[in-house]
């Protein structure tokens, strides 16, 4: 199978701990005419890094940069849970199994279902398990 | 020729020791017996000649500051008379007041003789051309190296500072050895050479810089000498001490202080006393010859540590190391003395964050504490919160060794802290507030 298809690039945006940072990266992203489909904020002592899934990452990460972001692309993958008791569970169990260990998270449920969004240490291993179990893995190609 | 003074260059230390005692004991009761201003300082403090009896005993002598000479404007303290000097130079007073110093032919002499020693020590003499960029005139770099050029046997290009395209083009056609100047109008000078197409490693025959009379570091000198081609010595050396006196040798680990015409000391700049040998302190300097301005524990302000043991070159005389800072940018934190070009350093170091830091210092209940914020690289960065954290505990950690003192660390964005183009301020003091 093509896992290269379901290795989605999310952006990856260090900053500081302060109020009107994340409004200064989604001010950036505005005006490039850049879509975030999904984000979320890891926060340590003074600092934080904003993640986020958007339909053009190449023009996200130049724009980004260009106003002195350090800016960074991880692979993540997103998988469709069921959207009832026990979804989420199936898939971090089934992963849990096969030994692979997720690094983060973060979750959204849409008009076309809950989404789980993972990085994971083992990206090929968990698109092939994944798959195999019957669960649907989404291709890159939906976020961008 | 190794040594211009083998005898003394090499003598054995406890010979210098007692030579430097003798020297000590004459000077006190010189300046007790003729000088108004040391003998009311010795009478001060209940010290009377006599009380000298060893070495160490110049511990029990008052320190003056630069502000006793100030205060002395024009020529109070002088020990000569006006008909017994033979030349005046004066400070910049870029920090108060000028100072003046004054100097008997016998006090050039002595000058003339340190550079004679410490130009020998880096192994230039007869055949070199030694280009001096020093200023002539008022300040002391430009004349100082000018005559213990002469002395060596050297031939002295005397360009002063300026000029920077004739200085490139003399320094090919007259095959300049040896540049003395300031480390910066160096790096000055290779950028236009560059512009004029000319290589100062490759079109040149310049071999040693004599770089001072500014602060700089062990890696502006290692570009120095990749991009230039050359060995960069360090020089040093203040108008209250005559001018331009010391040099590193061969060796480039630290000046030398020639022990038969200053004392050394480094003190603790909070308690006056002694540091332990080879802690870090201010400079504090006994001038034992002199005629016209000798000093007696003169603290220069000047950060740094002493050597003692003797250099593999031979010479017996400590080496003093590159200045690291002034006892005005120092903190005291939690009882420690912390020098803003320590992080400087150990920052240096960490492949992880950029140059630019900024220190906080600020009070806790009754707890000083230290906040360095450095700007994370941009390879560094990951996405990961764990690495992050690794990186900032890393450098916690690596400033805590440096400095004996818990130190938080702050990532900021890259070309978030604030840019200087003349005298960065890197301290934000907030306990006074």
């Amino acid at each position: 199978m093509d896992v290269k298809k379901y290795v989605i690039k999310q952006i990856s945006i260090f900053s500081e701990n302060r109020p009107g940072r994340l409004a200064a990266i989604a001010h950036a992203l505005g005006e490039e005419n850049v879509n975030i489909l999904a984000f979320s904020i890891a926060e340590a002592n003074g600092f934080g890094v904003v993640r986020a899934l958007v339909d053009q990452p190449e023009k996200a990460y130049k724009k980004l940069s260009s106003i002195g972001f350090n800016v960074a692309f991880t692979d993540v993958i997103a998988v469709h849970m069921h959207d009832r008791p026990g979804g989420l569970y199936e898939i971090a169990k089934m992963l849990g199994d096969a030994n692979i260990n997720i690094e983060y998270s973060y979750a959204y449920s849409g008009k076309e279902g809950a989404v789980l969004i993972l990085r994971v240490d083992q990206v090929v291993d968990a698109i092939e398990k994944i798959s195999k179990s019957g669960a649907t893995l989404i291709e890159s190609s939906v976020f961008h | 020729m190794r040594c211009w003074e083998p005898r003394i260059e090499e003598m054995p230390i406890a010979e210098l020791k007692e030579m430097q005692y003798k020297l000590l004991k004459s000077l006190v009761y010189r300046l007790y017996s003729f000088s108004p201003f040391y003998h009311d300082r010795m009478k001060e403090q209940n010290i009377h000649p006599d009380d000298i009896r060893e070495l160490l005993d110049v511990r029990k002598l008052p320190f003056m500051f630069k502000r006793d000479l100030r205060d002395s404007y024009p020529d109070k303290i002088f020990t000569a008379t006006q008909e017994e000097l033979v030349r005046y130079h004066v400070s910049s007073g870029t920090t108060g007041k000028p100072t003046v110093v004054g100097y008997t032919q016998n006090d050039l002499n002595g000058w003339t003789t340190s550079l004679a020693r410490a130009l020998t020590s880096i192994g230039l003499g007869r055949g070199d051309v030694i280009q001096v960029s020093y200023g002539y005139g008022l300040f002391t770099g430009g004349l100082g190296l000018h005559y213990g050029a002469e002395r060596i046997g050297a031939t002295v290009l005397p360009t002063s500072v300026g000029n920077t395209e004739r200085q490139i083009e003399l320094m090919q056609d007259l095959g300049s050895t040896a540049i003395a100047c300031t480390p910066s109008y160096l790096l000055y000078m290779g950028e236009v050479a560059e512009k004029m197409g000319v290589s100062i490693k490759k079109d040149t025959q310049l071999k040693a810089g004599i770089l001072g009379a500014e602060p700089w570091t062990e890696r502006m000198r290692l570009r120095i000498e990749d991009w230039l081609g050359i060995k960069a010595f360090d020089i040093y050396g203040t108008s209250e001490l005559s001018g331009p006196m010391f040099t590193e040798c061969s060796e480039q680990n630290g000046f030398h202080v020639w022990s038969d015409m200053a004392l050394t000391e480094i003190i603790d700049p909070k308690t006056g006393e002694t540091v332990a040998p080879g802690e870090k302190g201010e400079l504090t300097i006994t001038i034992l010859q002199k005629e016209a301005l000798p000093m007696i524990r003169y603290r220069i302000g000047d950060i740094t540590s002493m050597d003692e043991d003797v250099c593999p070159c031979g010479r017996t005389h400590p080496r003093v190391q590159r200045i690291q800072g002034r006892v005005d940018d120092m903190l005291i934190i939690r009882g420690i003395n912390v020098f803003p070009s320590q992080v400087e350093y150990a920052l240096m170091a960490i492949p992880e964050v950029g140059q630019h830091f900024q220190i906080v210092v600020d009070r806790k209940g009754a707890l000083d504490d230290m906040l360095v914020r450095v700007e994370l690289n941009k390879e560094s960065f990951s996405d990961k919160i764990t690495d992050l954290m690794i990186i900032k505990e890393g450098i916690e950690h690596k400033l805590r060794n440096a400095l004996n003192v818990n130190a938080d660390v702050e990532l900021v964005e890259p070309g978030s802290l604030p840019r200087y183009e003349g005298k960065s301020k890197r301290v934000l003091d907030r306990r006074s507030l």
